[in-house]
């Protein structure tokens, strides 16, 4: 339909398929219902970052369920746990980027280097070419020469970045943003800021100063906050999630760098204990490397 | 919920009694929570499995020894085969001719750009003559980031058109190093993945180009299971001379150290501890061990005590202290010593369990930096409107002497009031300690890891 990234989407999911979560599959291919399947299950989820809390509980419940169903077949205890997965996946809330609104604001978060920018552009160039309006707010003032390469982004993506100075008042960036796109009549603006360890204090209280700044100048802004994680990182994107979702209420996850050979099963664990839903995978450093979030399909993919 | 496996490891040998040796079933029953906790770390799950089999072996049948719990001696086994597999740290090499190529390579995002910077610095403030180099033609503005932080840190940055190859900027900036008197040549090159065939063979031109003396792996310290992929991958098709660990200063365990250790071999050079260019530390084994266990990082903490604090002053305070005669003219002495020591928040954080303790307050306001530094000096003013009788003997305090307090700190009674009676509860809390048996136990707490 956009044109975007469809031929790499499946080829990193057959990368994944071809590996870990392939096998999940050949170990559901033949042989019997016995304790070796659920320890090679185990094995193969904490290989893929699902975590041990979230891995064990999984299992759990599908063994659960295929005792209480009387399942025999291995076909029908894989659809069970595929189904399992899928569940910790739906977090209920749906997208919040397409309401009918004057402005949607949305403020993108994560920790240092995990794919902020690069997302912000493909989601540009995403919306953009739905019709709409974009506006890119540059208030990482922090990085070096981070506001410059959101311009460049912009440039490619082709709509306009509101940015200060190097060290500005990241605020003020957001504010200024929000102003020129309620005079410009654009109808999405996407906020890039700094990268920041979820444990340090002060910048925490500056993100949701930024958010405070949004909601008073927009009704109920930022409509979306999004988490950029890296598919690459472990159980620590749950300290993550829990901590951005304390100070900012995240609505949605990205899960960028998905064409790496990483599989994000930490996403299983955030859904678990955190409700936030995947809303965005990144597949490469392309603009149009970005796909809308399908669970059926992620979790799917990952059996083959 | 693995945060503090001394705790854990405790629990489960509570039930034992403390003779004999150590059975099989005993082993295992703490086994299996030292496998959940590096399991939780991040380290890699084949990886934990050899590592359990080593500890396993070492630990079946040794004799329980009184002066530390059965549990203490496993964490010791536990923590000395780590740091056996994390090895020791291992400065850069600067054997060879000059200039020195040091070339940090690894996935997107993982702070190569920020760790050339760092690396730079450091080697400068040693003397050294550096030249960054922005071989990062692909990421928008790479190559500005580069020279904003050379102009900051007023290092010299060798950079060309994004349009030139990498391997041709880098072999024009050895050049250039040979011609600028630079001894030390830091290569920046672009984040790729492991399995992009095409980037890594421009790494492997650049390295036959420039010859590096090193080539680091730089690794972000929250990475997951896929670290010993990466690595692998990485370790393969260039040949890796090291490591570097970035992000340290966040909450993550890092167990992709030990991951990347186990399938590369090669050293740890260094952690990136936070977003400055001076946030570069010499790596220790064992504090990366307590880390991985989540035992918090108790040997930073006593070693930073050790080089701000005052020995004389620690002396004297302590034996007051167990002496019972500890007064509010010491603790005044101590909150200036505290405050020597840093940010309180970042002390704190180096305890095992304070994480923990946090999540759990639901006012984290209190727990600021900011809450923590007002506080402090709110009860440095308060102590220091007391006459020294008033210090010694806190008891001769009454109404108008609190009032004149509260308006020389420029406090109220109420806070005079707040602070003394904290100061009671401590004083109690050291009464504590005076009785034999608690003061073991606290020397314990240090026992398993010398
Ligand atoms: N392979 C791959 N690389 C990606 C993806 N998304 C981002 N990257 C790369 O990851 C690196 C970091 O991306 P940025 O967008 O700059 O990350 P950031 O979170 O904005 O970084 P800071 O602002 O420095 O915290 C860049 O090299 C990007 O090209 C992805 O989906 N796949
Ligand atoms: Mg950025």
């Amino acid at each position: 339909m956009f044109g975007f990234g469809k031929k790499k989407i499946s080829d990193s999911l057959a990368r994944t398929r071809s590996s870990v979560f392939g096998q999940i599959t050949s170990l559901f291919g033949g042989g019997e219902i016995d304790d070796e399947l659920w320890d090679d299950l185990e094995a193969l989820l904490i290989q893929a970052d699902v975590g041990v809390e979230t891995t064990m509980d999984l299992i759990e419940t599908v063994r659960q369920r295929v005792t209480r169903e009387g399942v025999t077949k291995l076909a029908d205890a894989q659809s069970i746990l595929k189904e399992e997965m899928q569940r910790l996946l739906d977090g209920n809330n749906a997208s919040d980027f397409d309401r009918e609104r004057l402005v949607t604001v949305v403020l993108v978060v994560g920790v240092n280097g995990s794919g902020k920018t690069t997302t912000i552009a493909k989601l540009a160039n995403y919306y953009q070419r739905q019709g709409r309006k974009v506006i890119l707010a540059a208030a990482d003032t922090f990085r070096a020469a981070a506001i410059d390469q959101l311009k460049i982004w912009g440039e490619r993506a082709n709509c306009t970045v509101i940015a200060h100075q190097p060290n500005a008042d990241p605020g003020a960036v957001v504010f200024d943003a929000l102003k020129s796109a309620l005079s410009r009549k654009a109808d999405l603006v996407l906020i890039d800021t700094a990268g920041r360890l979820h444990t340090k204090y002060n910048l925490m209280k500056e993100l949701e100063k930024l958010r405070g700044i949004a909601g008073k100048q927009v009704h109920a802004a930022p409509h979306e906050t999004l988490l950029v994680l890296d598919a690459i990182t472990g159980q620590n994107a749950l300290s993550q999630a829990r901590h951005f979702k304390d100070s900012v209420a995240i609505t949605g996850v990205v899960l960028a760098k998905l064409d790496g050979t990483a599989k994000g099963g930490v996403v299983f664990a955030i859904g678990r204990e955190l409700g936030v839903p995947v809303r965005f995978v990144g597949v490469g450093e392309g603009i149009e490397d970005i796909m809308p979030f399908d669970s059926k399909a992620f979790v799917d993919g990952l059996f083959g | 919920m693995f945060e503090n496996l001394q705790d854990k490891l405790q629990g489960v040998f509570n039930q034992l009694t403390r003779r004999g040796r150590l059975s099989e079933a005993d082993v295992d029953k703490a086994l299996r929570e030292v496998r959940l906790a590096l399991l939780e770390a991040d380290v890699n799950f084949k990886i934990v499995k050899e590592f359990i089999a080593r500890v396993r072996e070492r630990a079946v049948g040794i004799e329980l020894k009184k002066t530390i719990t059965p549990g203490q001696q496993v964490i010791k086994i536990v923590h000395e085969e780590l740091l056996t597999t994390l090895g020791d740290s291992a400065p850069i090499n600067l054997g060879g001719r000059s200039p020195h190529v040091i070339m940090l390579i690894g996935l997107q995002g993982s702070g190569k750009t920020t760790t050339a910077a760092k690396l730079a610095l450091h080697f400068r403030k040693s003397k050294h003559n550096p030249l960054l180099v922005a071989a990062d033609t692909r990421r928008p503005a790479a190559i500005e980031q580069l020279k904003v932080l050379g102009r900051q840190l007023d290092i010299p940055v060798h950079f060309e058109d994004s349009s030139v190859s990498p391997p041709k900027i880098c072999a024009n900036a050895v050049k250039v190093a040979k011609s600028g008197a630079h001894n030390i040549v830091i290569l920046d090159t672009a984040g790729r993945l492991q399995i992009d065939e095409a980037l890594m063979e421009e790494l492997n031109q650049i390295k036959v180009k420039t010859e590096p003396q090193e080539t680091l792996l730089v690794a972000d310290s929250m990475t997951g299971q896929e670290a010993v992929r990466v690595a692998e991958g990485f370790h393969k098709q260039v040949d890796l001379t090291g490591l570097i660990l970035t992000k340290v200063d966040g909450d993550a365990r890092g167990g992709a150290a030990i991951s990347i250790r186990a399938v590369t071999g090669v050293p740890i050079k260094f952690l990136g501890v936070g977003e400055k260019s001076s946030d570069l530390e010499v790596f220790h084994p064992d504090r990366l061990a307590s880390r991985i266990l989540g035992m918090g990082d108790i040997l930073s903490l006593i070693e930073r005590a050790e080089d701000v604090l005052d020995e004389e002053v620690a002396e004297r305070s302590a034996k007051k202290l167990l002496a019972g005669k500890f007064n509010l003219e010491d603790f005044l002495e101590q909150l200036q010593q505290i405050k020597k020591m840093g940010p309180v928040t970042k002390m704190l954080e180096m305890l095992p369990g304070w994480k923990d303790m946090t999540r759990a307050v639901k006012d984290t306001d209190a727990l600021s930096e900011e809450n923590m530094e007002k506080q402090m000096k709110r009860t440095e003013a308060i102590i220091s409107s007391m006459t020294t009788k008033e210090r010694r003997n806190p008891k001769v305090l009454n109404g108008s002497r609190k009032k004149r307090i509260a308006q020389g700190s420029g406090t109220t009674v109420h806070d005079v009031n707040q602070l003394l009676s904290q100061f009671r509860q401590m004083q109690k809390m050291m009464k504590q300690f005076k009785k034999p048996r608690a003061r073991q136990n606290l020397m314990n707490m240090f026992d398993g890891f010398r």
